[in-house]
């Protein structure tokens, strides 16, 4: 009774959501990049953070080492920590490395942005990057600017 | 006066009456539709009618939603220089919003008014009691197998407007419009998150299905079994599921996406 044709072009509807779901998957959202995740984890402390996210990247000399996965603040001396998750395939950052919030564009999204040091040891997980440099909040500069004007006349 | 608040009562009543119907008719569809597990064929047949029917309409819809969208945003974002996240803006409005939502309308125009009319119809030509003079339960037989195929393939149909809406909009954005197709496709993967995007879409398409299918259902099986009240029935299921639809849409937004 059952419409052979019927069945074939149900299957091909399946089919075709199926595979639109997976190109949501795969080419539209960020999936494809928690499959190489055996990354490792390293904490920061900023005085202040800004705009920063959980989820925000972690660059490299522009390249994404890695995203912010966790943001707290430590009791002891009010600063922001944040853990960072990074890549597996990224193990070879010095100690030394310091770690700056930037902000993409004039008016974008903030990110934190390693800068390399010296040291000839590498993080391993759980290390903490003790040279940072806090996000730049844009209310603040211009407060001093202005009061830089205020004091120069 | 009286006869005022009279009327005003029995029409609350029948409202009542109405609504603990439906949701019981929902219990008879669900206790129904294990069932259907062992007879798969009845599902495929309605999957058919229901889902590949309202394909080639979604399709359709899907691309120029995508275009107009690409089209449009482009103007807007051109203005403060951020035409690079035009891939942004089609796949999150697409993906969280209009994919669901859009498809959902689509769907309750398409296949929820034929499910309507079809079992109104059967109603009233009375092929649902002359099964039950059978000995075959109508609910089993025909209404259940139409309320799976129907909460199986808006899901699906959401996912192919989403995926043919955002090919549409790349089209339009680097084809028509010179936005670079890298910064397009990378600008997308980097803000599109599949847990809180993807998968909260698909949860509200879902929910979309389910309570379209639901109503068509039911308006067609509560039907007044004469021509006029089948007419009338096809009407109240477009406008009730719209009205569920952009409803519900709010509630699932403010749950998935309120806090932040």
């Amino acid at each position: 009774m059952q419409n052979k044709s019927t069945e074939i072009t149900v299957g091909m509807f399946v089919a075709a959501g199926i595979a639109a779901l997976f190109m949501l998957a795969m080419k539209v959202s960020n999936l494809a990049e928690f499959t190489d995740e055996t990354g490792y984890q390293v904490i920061a402390e900023f005085e202040n953070i800004g705009g920063l996210k959980v989820r925000s990247p972690v660059t490299m000399a522009g390249v994404r080492v890695g995203r912010v996965a966790d943001i707290s603040l430590s009791s002891e001396n009010y600063t922001a920590q944040v853990t960072i998750n990074l890549y597996g395939k990224f193990d070879k950052i010095p100690t030394d490395t310091s770690a700056s919030i930037y902000t993409a564009g004039l008016l974008g999204e903030q990110y934190i942005s390693f800068e390399a040091g010296a040291e000839e040891e590498f993080l391993q997980n759980g290390d903490v990057i003790d040279l940072t440099q806090p996000a730049l909040v844009l209310e603040q500069v211009i407060g001093q600017f202005l009061f830089s004007k205020a004091e120069g006349e | 006066m009286i006869g005022a608040i009279r009327s005003l009562g029995r029409w609350g009543l029948g409202v009542l009456e109405r609504l603990g119907r439906g949701h019981l008719f929902l219990l008879q569809i669900l206790s129904g539709v294990p069932g259907l597990f062992t007879r798969f064929s009845l599902v495929i047949q309605q999957l058919y009618s229901v889902g590949v029917l309202s394909a080639f309409l979604i399709l359709i819809s899907g691309l120029f939603v995508g275009m107009v969208l690409s089209l449009q945003g482009y103007n807007t974002l051109v203005d403060f220089g951020a035409e690079e996240s035009l891939g942004v803006l089609v796949s999150l409005s697409l993906v969280r919003e209009l994919g669901p939502v859009v498809s959902g309308l689509l769907f309750a125009g398409r296949a929820g008014s034929a499910l309507t009319a079809e079992i109104g119809l059967m109603k009233s030509t009375e092929q649902l009691s002359g099964m039950e003079m059978m000995a075959v339960d109508p609910i089993r037989r025909v209404i259940a197998p139409r309320f799976l195929a129907g909460v199986i393939s808006m899901p699906l149909l959401a996912a192919i407007f989403s995926a043919v809406g955002i090919l549409g909009g790349f089209l339009v954005g680097h084809g028509l419009l010179g936005v670079d197709d890298g910064a397009f496709w990378s600008q997308m993967q980097v803000k599109t998150d599949w847990y809180d995007d993807v998968i909260n879409g698909v949860i509200k398409s879902v929910v979309f299905g389910f309570v379209v299918t639901w109503i068509a259902l039911f308006e067609g099986y509560d039907a007044t079994p004469t021509s006029e009240g089948v007419g009338r029935a096809t009407t109240r299921t477009v406008v009730h599921s719209a009205f569920a639809i952009l409803g519900l849409d709010f509630v699932l937004t403010a749950l998935m996406f309120g806090e932040e």
